[in-house]
């Protein structure tokens, strides 16, 4: 029951903190004041430390001065995640140089399968730049939290599956959310924000 | 020694002969049940998952429901409907099954419906067709034989989204 509530909750906050941003982005030309705002609002991102897929440890800190995207998702997914890391791989090589100023991070919601050697051997079929992010079940539960990222494991009759949020979070040099972005929408949408993302 | 290396000549020009085949849709029927373009896709590296697609009718005058089945590419199948709730993928598994009703046609594809295809063998490749049953409560067991797309399709011969980060950007290791 509580988890229940506070999982609803968290639910809210997160839907709330979207409609915020979303409301916000639509208002056009951002000031640096309607950042402000939006960070307050939103306050999704912060500090983390996880396990890359070549086994080096990654503090958040050491992303300060670039723009960077996280999305979260596990190897054992049939279509989003890969779908997402696909067309992450597709923007990335669009983008080309530009795509060099950029951080993609993958972070597992499911780390007792997804170790560092099996996230390395999944992301061989995708962009190089991309980098898969694992750690204990406490570390990637923090970094969820930050970003308000919900998951849960959901069991089958011979396994699992996983519901997982599937927002990929736009984040700027500051490490603050500057947007968000879909699978589910056009390739050219993506790569607009994307774009905007590194130059802005 | 001898013997092995002429064996796997002999699977290599298999291989070659079944990847050489278009993926053309074939139809299947068992009882009042119809399948057609059964399809699935080609996995990144070490996937232990994968989706199955395809287009079941029910001609018949009663529901029919997919219970479940095999495939010769995984250990277990299970019937799974994966949806978009607020930002949110939720997959669950369909028990008893996917129910398709008297004259409906039910489609299997990316982001809803699918067979789930659980501890694969290996992962898929363009070059692997393989074989499957599906077992439907009324209608009894088909076989039926998956044709592979490329990956990253969204609906059979769209020919996929084009990948040139992955195979040229290849890591070395």
């Amino acid at each position: 029951m509580t988890t229940a509530f506070v999982r609803r909750a968290l639910l809210g906050v997160a839907a709330l903190a979207m409609a915020a941003v979303v409301a916000a982005l639509a208002l056009g030309p951002r000031s640096s004041d309607d950042r402000g705002l939006l960070t307050r609002i939103a306050s999704i991102g912060g500090a983390f430390e996880l396990t890359t897929h070549e086994g080096r440890r990654l503090a958040s800190t050491s992303l300060a001065g670039r723009p960077f995207v996280v999305f979260f998702g596990f190897t054992r997914c049939p279509d989003i995640c890969p779908t997402t890391l696909l067309e992450m791989s597709n923007h990335l090589a669009a983008l080309g140089e530009m795509g060099d100023r950029l951080t993609t991070l993958f972070v597992t919601i499911d780390p007792e399968h997804d170790t560092a050697e099996h996230l390395a051997a999944y992301l061989n079929s995708f962009d190089p730049r991309i980098t898969g992010l694992t750690g204990s079940p406490a570390e990637i539960a923090h970094v969820a939290r930050m970003y308000r990222a919900y998951y849960e494991k959901v069991p089958t009759s011979g396994g699992y599956t996983m519901n997982h949020t599937a927002t990929v979070y736009l984040m700027d040099r500051q490490g603050n959310l500057a947007g968000t972005m879909s699978f589910q929408e056009p390739e050219s949408t993506q790569r607009e924000k994307l774009a905007r993302l590194i130059g802005g | 020694m001898r013997m092995h290396l002429k064996l796997t000549a002999a699977i290599l020009m298999v291989a070659a002969a079944a990847a050489s085949v278009p993926a053309t849709a074939a139809d299947y029927t068992v009882g009042a049940i119809k399948i057609s373009t059964p399809w699935t896709r080609v996995t990144p590296e070490a996937s232990t998952v994968a989706g199955g697609f395809m287009t079941i009718t029910n001609t018949g005058s009663s529901p029919d429901t997919l219970t479940g089945g095999t495939a010769t590419i995984s250990k277990r199948l299970e019937i799974h409907e994966m949806a978009m709730d607020s930002g949110i993928m939720k997959m669950r598994e369909l028990k008893p099954g996917l129910v398709i009703k008297p004259g409906e046609t039910v489609t299997l594809k990316p982001g809803s419906f699918h067979v789930m295809f659980m501890e694969l063998k290996e992962p898929i490749k363009a070059s692997n067709r393989f074989k499957g049953t599906l077992v439907f409560e009324k209608a009894g067991s088909v076989e039926i034989e998956y044709a592979i797309e490329p990956f990253g399709t969204r609906a059979p011969g769209d020919g996929g989204q084009r990948m040139p980060g992955a195979g040229a950007q290849k890591k070395s290791h």
